[in-house]
């Protein structure tokens, strides 16, 4: 029988709110989030889905990490479903505006910079994160590395925008980016689609959540974004009677 | 033709007079007697001088310290401000095309030195000289070109120094002793050996605040004080004429009159004390303080008028984001050609299909063609593939790209684009034969065959990904 509990003991839960509040605990400040409707990866998110106000890093598996192109529509698709305008940090002259249009984020409202270099777009993400109602900032990086993710996800948190990063891999840089402070870290990568007969079908991409603060990592095959920036379930899968698997896990944490 | 006691000269000459070979300072009965008919004006200093005063004031679109060299000439110190302008080339471009529109015939010269841009302007070709490359630009153009006073010239000739890169190689004690100390002055200047502070041209009109200094002032810190406290002085004075600053010169007064200025652009009008110091704050880096500071100005160089409202940071909410205060901070930072935001453009090209317009522009609500999907990265120029097809007008069953054969598993196409005709000549032959193709990995790509596969069509590889 377990003795009784003395008031002077505190609970756990008093503990939580205590660390909670010396800015110890792992609860983020800002709890908004934005669910990507799909259930296995949003129950894998904290608050069932993306948190806002925080920074986040893509990358693009496969051999065309150098241009991230998955990584851009990924991107975009998050910022589609968010309100206000965005910010979009250059790294060179290749992204075209039409796809980002075609995954719902029209092209009024986004400004670009041409910050060609990591220390130009770096500060340039700073600058836009600091100011209230952007829906957004994406930086195109080849690198980061601790302390300027620090940097961003203080400013993040400081005025709710939400930063994603699109890792441009380029020669010589690691296949994966270095530890830093972004909320989540995400590995996207084409997938075959559901063809038939030699055509294409809609564009699945690979979803490594490969890193999540307070979260489970994991693996999901998802039907690319659509005009209004939504990823689904593959219908193939959705069938299934359960809820969609992990395709495989992956240590990472 | 000006007045010189009894006599009657020939002030200055315009090109056509100058083909017939009249010169500024003949008599105009010899002139007269040259070229019958001849249509003579009496000349008007006042008039000239106010004149140049006028695109004194104009020049200072270019930068903030803008120089009168009477009669004719114009100094513009264009330190820390030719990045707005998208560098030295087009900044001097710029002003060469405005000035020729208006009908005013002026000779450039970009340097180091303003003595040695004077040298170039007036005895050289003008045009940019490269910075440190003064001495030898100099070097071949006549002593006159050192803005000596018509003696120094006649005593320097007398002797066969003629040219300016005599005069580097004597001794100096020697010069001096001999023609005294102006030239050695003059060539220093020039050369930059000697500094040569430009007192600033102000119109009367603009917005200006001022702060001297009872002791020179050069830590940074203090800097951003100073325009915080200018821009909160200036503020008022914007409101009270309903203006809002455009543009924004901060003149740092140095102990040794050498003046160091900062411009800032805003995307529109703004009176926000707050928002103009940080603008000033991005750029207080590029002033050299030298021995101290003693003086700022603060001056609305470009105003536009503003409406009777602010507090913009008091109540911006998420509804309402300061959008012109991130993009100033931009425009400051990157230039004005950087930030931008982008467009439709009705063309079947994809390399046509985007435009700039002004960050700040009204929203467009324009959208491109939603129904065929589009690639996310494109290539420009398209990069050349080599591709394999079974059939023609059949998609590629493979195709090689750096050395990277990618084996194709589905594909859709061709979408046929012409091109446009009405654009350039050459491109009434252009051909594109458009396929979306998706490797064995699910890697999407946009090929092209640039004309019918009988015809020897080559295949390029144009767009990577696909949305």
């Amino acid at each position: 029988m377990p003795p009784p509990r003395s008031p002077d003991v505190p609970t756990l839960a008093a503990l939580r709110r205590l660390t909670d509040r010396t800015g110890a605990g792992s609860e983020p400040a800002d709890t908004r989030t934005l669910p990507f409707g799909v259930p296995g990866l949003d129950a894998a998110l904290p608050g069932g889905g993306l948190g806002l106000g925080a920074l986040h890093q893509i990358h693009e598996g496969g051999p065309r990490g150098r241009y991230a192109a998955t990584a851009v529509l990924f991107a975009g698709g998050i910022l589609a479903r968010l309100d206000g305008p965005v910010l979009w940090c250059l790294h060179s002259r290749d992204l075209f505006a039409p796809a980002l249009a075609r995954v719902g984020l029209h092209p009024d409202r986004v400004v670009y910079c041409e910050t060609w270099r990591d220390a130009e777009v770096l500060p340039a993400m700073e600058e836009g994160l600091r100011h209230r109602g952007l829906a957004g900032v994406v930086g195109e990086l080849t690198r980061m590395t601790l302390t300027p993710s620090r940097r961003l996800q203080l400013a993040a948190e400081g005025s709710g925008v939400t930063a994603l990063v699109v890792h441009r891999l380029c020669a010589g840089s690691a296949e994966e980016p270095e530890p830093s402070a972004a909320r989540t870290r995400w590995r996207v990568a084409p997938a075959p689609s559901e063809g038939t007969n030699r055509r294409m079908g809609r564009p699945r991409w690979r979803l490594d959540l490969q890193r999540c603060r307070g979260g489970a990592p994991g693996a999901w095959i998802v039907e690319a974004c659509d005009a209004q920036g939504r990823l689904a379930v593959p219908a193939v899968l959705a069938d299934r009677p359960a809820a969609p698997e992990r395709v495989q896990h992956r240590a990472a944490g | 033709m000006a007045q010189d006691g009894a006599r009657r000269l020939l002030a200055g000459v315009d090109a056509a007079a100058r083909r017939l070979g009249l010169r500024p300072g003949m008599s105009a009965a010899h002139a007269g007697a040259l070229v019958p008919g001849l249509h003579l004006v009496p000349a008007d200093p006042e008039a000239d001088a106010a004149a140049l005063a006028r695109l004194g004031l104009w020049c200072q679109r270019y930068a903030p310290i803008v120089a009168l060299d009477p009669p004719d000439g114009l100094l513009i110190d264009i330190t820390g401000a030719a990045h707005l302008h998208g560098g030295e080339a087009p900044l001097l471009a710029d002003l060469s095309a405005r000035l020729e529109r208006t009908g005013i015939t002026a000779r450039l010269a970009l340097a180091d030195t303003p003595g040695c841009a004077w040298g170039l302007a007036r005895f050289g070709e003008g045009g940019i000289v490269p910075s440190g490359d003064a001495a030898r630009v100099l070097a071949p153009l006549p002593v006159a070109a050192l803005r000596l006073g018509f003696e120094a010239v006649r005593a320097l000739q007398d002797v066969g120094l003629t040219r300016i890169g005599q005069l580097g190689d004597k001794p100096r004690a020697a010069l001096r002793l001999r023609f005294g100390a102006e030239i050695l002055f003059r060539l220093d200047r020039a050369l930059g050996h000697a500094p040569e502070p430009l007192t600033a041209l102000a119109a009367p009109e603009t917005p200006r605040v001022a702060l001297r200094f009872a002791e020179p002032v050069g830590a940074r810190e203090s800097l951003e004080r100073v325009a915080a406290d200018l821009c909160v002085r200036l503020v008022p004075e914007l409101e009270r004429r309903g203006l809002g600053a455009r543009r924004l010169d901060l003149v740092f007064a140095r102990v040794d009159r050498l003046d160091q200025a900062i411009r800032i652009g805003t995307a529109g009008p703004s009176r926000d004390a707050r928002h103009l110091a940080r603008l000033l704050a991005e750029r207080l880096a590029l002033i050299d303080p030298g021995f101290g500071i003693e003086e700022a100005v603060l001056s609305a160089s470009r105003v536009e008028p503003l409406a009777e409202r602010q507090d913009s940071h008091l109540a911006a909410g998420p509804q309402a984001p300061d959008l012109a205060a991130l993009v100033d901070t931009l425009l400051v930072r990157l230039g004005a050609a950087r930030v931008y935001r982008l467009a439709p453009v009705e063309s079947d090209l994809p390399e046509r299909a985007v435009r700039r317009v002004p960050a700040l522009a009204a929203p467009l609500g324009a959208l491109w063609p939603t129904d065929l999907p589009r690639p996310a990265r494109l290539l420009a120029p398209p990069e050349p593939v080599m591709a394999m097809a079974e059939i023609p007008d059949a998609p590629p069953l493979f195709f090689v790209w750096r050395n990277t054969r990618h084996l194709i598993a589905r594909a859709d196409g061709p979408e046929r684009i012409l091109g446009e005709w009405w654009v350039a000549d050459a491109e009434a032959e252009l051909t594109r034969d458009y396929y979306r193709v998706e490797t064995e990995a699910g890697e999407r790509f946009w090929l092209f065959r640039d004309g019918p596969m009988e015809a020897q069509g080559r295949w390029w590889l144009h767009g990577l990904g696909e949305a």
